[in-house]
């Protein structure tokens, strides 16, 4: 090539090969795109922010009115204690479903089946109503007339513990496969050198095994979180004090419904972000000694 | 306290007679389904002895090796390291299988090398080798890293402590591995094709640890295809052909004048 070239280019310009000046190809359809979307956007942004029935004074009004705070209270306590007792749940399903137990298996099979494959919805309705199905809640020996203790359902179940309830028992079985598929990618190797050193099974999930599966469960985890603070809004069906249902309390007197419902969607995108944020340093604690070999 | 009873028992009496095997095969079978991979093997192994197996691939090796640590079970047969029935306890003429936490602590007297060097990625260096004594044989933080640091100093990786895995070469890696191992103070080391991963301008830093280990007395049993290795470092060579160790003796008579036909077949092709 080079030879074929020198003597067109070489006698009118000798400017030497690496000097010569590169010129970037133009990308015209790319500047055209990016002013017709900034077009729309700032169009509709325009009409949301002037148009009056969303009252935005009524927004900052509300926003930081004790009842929405409260429900916004609710709304972390609900999710955060349904992660936890999920998680807790998830990782024993997960040990469960890969033991040399069939039993333990097939259990955990057909709770993960069953959880999932009802809607959230029916199960938050059915814990919250489950007084219907069992009046009484009581512990005893069977075929004895031995009571340990016995509470009516109602007293024992209110809206916030079967709230609680079905978040969590359905949070246990979604994020067990998570869960599963971060023990299932760590190398055998791994628990082989575990237990050529001496430790015991659960030493090597505890020690070794755990600490790289989080790597990989960490981010759907991350996921499975946030879509957990926006699901506790359909604890409102039963009457829960989250923070739509307060917000919904709230506009079926006022009907001020647009507003309120831009409040509610401020503060769960503000929660929402933070979470983000937390998984964020969260991951880049967990992907020590891994980073170096991605990159 | 009464592990500690268990432990020194056997120990005693074999310091007594000090050339009783401390690795003591006898009559393994062990298949994978209906595929027969060991077929009968007896072995003795006295202390300090270091013994190479060696053969073609799928002849048994690393399958007879992983049994001695009880990784995997035997169908038939016993393996007794240091007086203890790995995997199982004799009572009243059966043998019963021990449960998983006993078999760990049948472990803690025996290293082993992994050919993939299987260090956990998300410990670094030092971490990686405390990580055993400090959690099993109650070792202090301090007390573990110094001996780690000594350990580390001997495979020539000083430098090295806080390096993560990932940042290491395989030579690094597996030497790295051998200190691991070393920090739990074993009785006998096992080698699992340990320089069989390695690029080959690799393989000799790892020999040359290994070496030195046989040196300063470690019992061994080392499976790999570095037949230099075998005839300089061996005391004898276990040449194993279709789950049988087929040639047993002398590094040297072993590797240069076997009688069978397919030792004579291996170690043509392989020297």
């Amino acid at each position: 090539m080079t030879e074929h070239m020198a003597p067109v280019v070489g006698e009118q310009e000798s400017v030497d090969p690496p000097n010569q000046k590169i010129v970037r190809k133009k990308h015209w359809g790319r500047h055209v795109s990016a002013v017709a979307t900034a077009i729309i956007l700032g169009g509709i942004l325009f009409s949301l922010f002037t148009n009056p029935n969303l009252e935005w004074d009524i927004v900052l009004r509300y926003i930081w009115d004790p009842r929405i705070l409260n429900g916004v209270g609710v709304t972390l306590i609900l999710s955060g204690v349904s992660m936890v007792i999920g998680v807790v749940g998830a990782v024993i399903l997960a040990i469960m479903r890969i033991s040399d137990n069939r039993l333990l298996r097939v259990v955990s099979s057909l709770y993960i089946w069953f959880f999932r494959g009802t809607p959230l919805l029916v199960q938050i309705i059915f814990w919250g109503f489950l007084g219907a199905l069992y009046p009484v809640i009581s512990l005893g020996i069977i075929g004895t007339d031995i009571t340990i203790f016995s509470v009516p359902t109602n007293v024992l179940i209110g809206p916030f513990v079967a709230a609680l309830l079905a978040l969590s028992l359905n949070e246990a079985a979604y994020s067990s496969e998570v869960v599963r598929s971060g023990l299932l990618s760590v190398d055998v190797g791994q628990r082989e050198a575990a237990s050529s050193l001496g430790m015991s099974p659960m030493m090597t999930m505890r020690l070794i095994v755990l600490p790289q599966a989080i790597r990989i469960i960490l981010p759907p985890m991350g996921n499975q979180t946030i879509t957990m603070l926006k699901m506790t809004s359909l604890v409102s069906v039963i009457a829960g004090t989250d923070l739509l249902t307060n917000i919904q309390s709230i506009y079926s007197q006022t009907f001020e419904i647009m507003p309120l419902l831009v409040v509610a969607s401020l503060w769960y995108l503000l929660l929402t972000s933070l979470l983000s944020i937390g998984q964020h340093f969260i991951e880049r604690k967990y992907g020590q000694g891994v980073r170096v070999s991605v990159s | 306290m009464s592990v500690e009873s268990d432990v020194a028992t056997p120990q005693m009496g074999a310091e007594i007679m000090s050339l009783s095997p401390i690795v003591s095969i006898q009559g393994v079978h062990k298949s994978f389904d209906d595929n027969p991979v060991l077929r009968g093997i007896d072995l003795d192994i006295v202390r300090g002895e270091v013994v190479c197996v060696v053969g073609r691939s799928g002849s048994g090796k690393s399958t007879l090796l992983r049994c001695i640590n009880a990784l995997e079970t035997v169908d038939e047969g016993r393996i007794i390291v240091d007086g203890e029935t790995m995997g199982y306890e004799e009572r009243r003429g059966k043998l019963h299988e021990l449960s998983a936490r006993r078999i760990a602590k049948q472990r803690l007297g025996i290293g082993m090398v992994f050919q993939q060097f299987n260090l956990f990625h998300h410990m670094d260096v030092l971490h990686n080798i405390i990580a055993g004594p400090t959690r099993l044989l109650r070792q202090t933080k301090g007390e573990a890293a110094a001996h780690a640091r000594e350990l580390l100093d001997m495979v020539g990786l000083a430098d090295k402590a806080t390096a993560y895995p990932s940042r290491l070469s395989g030579g690094q890696q597996q030497r790295v591995a051998i200190a691991r191992a070393l920090a739990m103070s074993p009785k006998v080391m096992l080698f699992d094709e340990p320089t069989s991963a390695l690029d080959p301008e690799l393989v000799g830093e790892v020999l040359a640890v290994m070496r030195d280990l046989a040196t300063s007395g470690m019992t061994m049993i080392v499976v790999t295809h570095e037949m230099k290795f075998a005839l300089e470092v061996a005391d004898r060579v276990a040449f194993m052909d279709r789950g049988t160790i087929a040639e047993l003796g002398p590094a040297e008579e072993v590797i240069t004048s076997s009688t069978s036909e397919a030792a004579q077949l291996f170690f043509a092709r392989v020297r």
